[in-house]
């Protein structure tokens, strides 16, 4: 933490020593905002053979949030936090985390302000809980105490069980609770909560929450959009390989421009021109065999829907509507508006 | 008519290629089109045990690892194997012989064929056979034999003055000779020249291969005497502690042990850690990557005084096997072959993923060695060309350690050489390990 803080000081200082008057303003709050970034990527490539994993993916984020890297498997989510994290070297462009970037010195050093918790690691069945916290904080120069971390994870009356015998959402808050043993600057969550249940999910979530509460910056990411929304200040959608949108929870909601989804099935082929002009409603997608309209006004739609249908002669099987959720967003950019454009 | 049709298919299927542009080829290829499409039916589903054995063979051609220690290894073990056993018939086998008027012995023998004699003085010879390097010693007794008939040496003016028929004037020797051999109980033969010395045969009944030399020597004197007569050999049973088989196996087993536990131990646990993705979760951590290949050469240090404590305490308890040099010696040894045997183990799961091809490249190391480097039979046993590269193993300068320290009671530092090569594989494979791990 110290060095880096250094640096950021030194970052600022060299800001202000500048006199912005050659600069522009924008360029100006750029900089400034560049001081407080944690880790930031340019033009980063991934490619494993024939196959692209990452293609050319910007990312910057900043001190203090939690960022969330949304996307379907394969997306190329875990290789990116894997090129941050310095396991795996990019095929090509620029990483930097905490003002430093990986190979260029100590990379150890680095590394002791980092906690990382990473998919589907399976730590050593025969030790205990205490005994595997220890060993993990054992690895960094300061760190929190065991016992406390332990407890934030809410294990403490698991700390002398053997990690075999716990269960999957034990296994990842002890997961976390390795991550964390370091009191790090940037934590790295890849997919914390899959397969998990709801309530250790949720257990979970608190977790994290406070950590962020500690001013902690984290890298997470997920494929459940509700966790998205519930921890992440930002949040980028990714698919194949890149950032097709990029912004909190709420603005990408409204970027949909609508704030209902009114999904409905029917038995017989629909003329689905006719939908986009009903009044209402912004745009029409096909998911799993049911229409689903991204709608601006429920009240004026709905019964529009209804009259379309009578008019022909469609009868309904389905119909439910509800909030407009990132998943929503997500669907509207990588399914069929994407790839129909 | 019937011919019509007949003709059209043998001269289509005569010469096809000439007659592209003409219709009959048309309707043969209609023909063979439309036999395409109601084939499917039969070929796309075979029947399911045809399938099923398909899918077997396609999973097990596609474990390009499997492949080679199915196919490849039992190939290139052969070959060493091949070469290593080529020259040495299981009747070559290697004779110690000492005592006087032992070139006469020594030349039936080489006379024979079936033996390979080497020449020691009484000293060499015991170790020799201790060591396992000969499987028999021939002591040669020329004349200094308090019997009566045989006290009569090659030479003639060495006579001993104890015989009392043999006058001291070289002269007069061969005709009271002759007189005195027909007299000799255990001497015969016509003359001087075919005059075979006393045998003993000193071997540890034991040991298959020491009878089978035995009896190699017996025909080879038989020969050298051309007569059936009594050999005048007697049998000297080796089983004072320290010249046992036993003796010579303890040391050996101690090195083996040494080298599978650090092997397999090691081993496992690494490739089921990089599995797991253990080890990437590690390299994620500011943890010192040589500090987690070193706690696995400290952990087998921990094991390894229960382990060389038992065998050498069951040794001892159950075969009366002692140790003749310093247990400090022996402990040492042991340290450095733990090293040498964990850096190898290091080494060999620095790069597999599976437990199958960590399995698969272990035995590729350790065979070798179980068979040459004379665990179990003296490497001295495989041609002297292949010898450079079996004492080069780790394994084989371990044993030849073990046994100069616990059988022949010698200080560690007279074989600082064997040392120094079992010290170098721990070192230069801990190096490599380090260099080459993969921790994802």
């Amino acid at each position: 933490m110290s060095l880096w803080v250094r640096e950021e000081v030194q970052e600022m200082l060299r800001g202000l020593e500048l006199p912005g008057n050659h600069m522009t303003t924008e360029l100006g709050t750029a900089h400034a905002r560049e001081t407080r970034v944690a880790a930031r990527c340019l033009g980063l490539v991934k490619r494993y053979g024939d196959v692209t994993a990452v293609n050319g993916l910007d990312l910057e984020v900043r001190a203090g949030e939690c960022l969330g890297l949304l996307g379907p498997n394969g997306a190329g989510k875990t290789t990116t936090v894997e090129i941050l994290e310095g396991l795996t070297p990019p095929t090509s462009g620029t990483v930097e985390v905490l003002g430093r970037a990986w190979g260029s010195g100590d990379d150890n050093d680095l590394r002791q302000h980092l906690g990382v918790q990473l998919q589907e690691t399976q730590l050593a069945e025969k030790l205990t809980v205490a005994e595997t916290v220890r060993l993990f904080r054992s690895f960094y120069r300061r760190g929190r105490d065991v016992d406390a971390v332990v407890r934030l994870v809410e294990l403490d009356e698991k700390r002398n069980s053997r990690v075999g015998k716990l269960s999957g959402g034990q296994r990842q808050r002890l997961a976390v609770a390795c991550a964390l043993v370091s009191d790090p600057d940037l934590l790295f969550l890849d997919e914390p909560t899959t397969g998990l249940d709801p309530q250790a999910r949720l257990k979970l979530w608190e977790v994290v929450e406070t950590f962020r509460r500690g001013g902690g910056t984290v890298i997470l990411t997920t494929h459940y959009m509700e966790e998205a929304e519930r921890l992440c200040d930002r949040v980028a959608i990714m698919d194949h390989g890149s950032i097709i949108a990029l912004g909190t929870p709420a603005k990408l909601i409204a970027a949909l421009g609508a704030d209902q989804i009114l999904e409905f099935s029917v038995a017989e082929q629909l003329q689905e021109e006719t939908l986009t002009t009903l009044s209402g409603v912004r745009g029409v997608h096909l998911r799993d065999g049911a229409y689903a309209l991204t709608v601006t006004d429920i009240a004026l739609a709905l019964p529009a829907l209804l009259d379309e249908l009578e008019r022909q002669h469609a009868k309904l099987v389905t119909l439910t509507t509800h909030q407009a959720t990132l998943e929503d967003v997500f669907v509207s950019l990588t399914g069929r508006m994407l790839r129909n454009d | 008519m019937t011919d019509g049709p007949d003709m059209k298919a043998k001269r289509v299927s005569a010469n096809p290629s000439s007659e592209i542009n003409t219709g009959t080829v048309k309707s043969d290829a209609e023909a063979v089109g439309r036999g395409r499409g109601s084939q499917p039916a039969k070929r796309q589903t075979m029947h399911p045990l045809v399938e099923l054995t398909l899918t077997r063979v396609r999973e097990f051609v596609r474990e390009p690892e499997v492949i080679f220690w199915v196919f490849i290894f039992p190939v290139l073990l052969a070959c060493a194997l091949g070469l290593a056993f080529r020259n040495t018939a299981p009747e070559k086998i290697r004779i110690a012989v000492e005592g006087n008027g032992k070139n006469q012995v020594v030349a039936a023998l080489e006379r024979s064929g079936d033996v390979v004699p080497v020449v020691l003085s009484e000293e060499e010879a015991a170790r020799a056979l201790r060591t396992g390097n000969v499987a028999l010693v021939v002591r040669v007794i020329g004349s200094q034999i308090s019997d009566q008939g045989s006290q009569i040496s090659d030479q003639g003016s060495q006579i001993s003055d104890q015989g009392s028929q043999i006058s001291d004037q070289g002269s007069q020797i061969s005709e009271p000779r002759s007189q005195i051999l027909n007299q000799g109980s255990q001497v015969s033969g016509q003359g001087s020249q075919t005059a075979f010395p006393q045998l003993i045969y000193r071997y540890d009944p034991t040991r298959p291969e020491s009878r089978t030399a035995k009896l190699a020597v017996d025909n080879a004197v038989w020969r050298a005497k051309g007569t059936d007569n009594d050999l005048n050999a007697r049998d000297e049973t080796v089983a004072e502690v320290g010249a046992r088989y036993i003796d010579f196996l303890i040391p050996g087993l101690i090195g083996l042990n040494l080298m599978g536990s650090g092997m397999w131990g090691l081993g496992f646990a690494i490739v089921s850690a990089r599995g797991k993705k253990l080890l990437k979760r590690f390299a994620a951590t500011p943890m010192r990557r040589s500090h987690y290949l070193l706690s696995f050469m400290l952990s087998r240090l921990l094991f390894l005084a229960l382990e060389v404590a038992a065998l050498v305490a069951f040794a001892w308890l159950v075969f009366g096997v002692v140790v003749r040099g310093s247990l400090i010696d022996v402990a040492l040894c042991a340290v450095v072959g733990a090293l040498a045997f964990s850096g190898l183990g290091l080494l060999v799961a620095a790069r597999p993923r599976t437990v199958e091809g960590v399995s698969g490249l272990m035995n590729f190391v350790m065979l070798p060695m179980w068979l040459l480097s004379g665990t179990f039979f003296s490497a001295a046993r495989f041609p002297q060309w292949f010898q450079p590269i079996i004492r080069a193993l780790p394994l084989t300068a371990l044993n030849d350690v073990m046994r100069a320290v616990m059988n022949d009671g010698v200080p560690l530092v007279s074989h600082w050489t064997q040392l120094a090569i079992v010290l170098a594989w721990g070192l230069v494979s801990f190096v490599v390990a380090l260099r080459i791990f993969r921790w994802q």
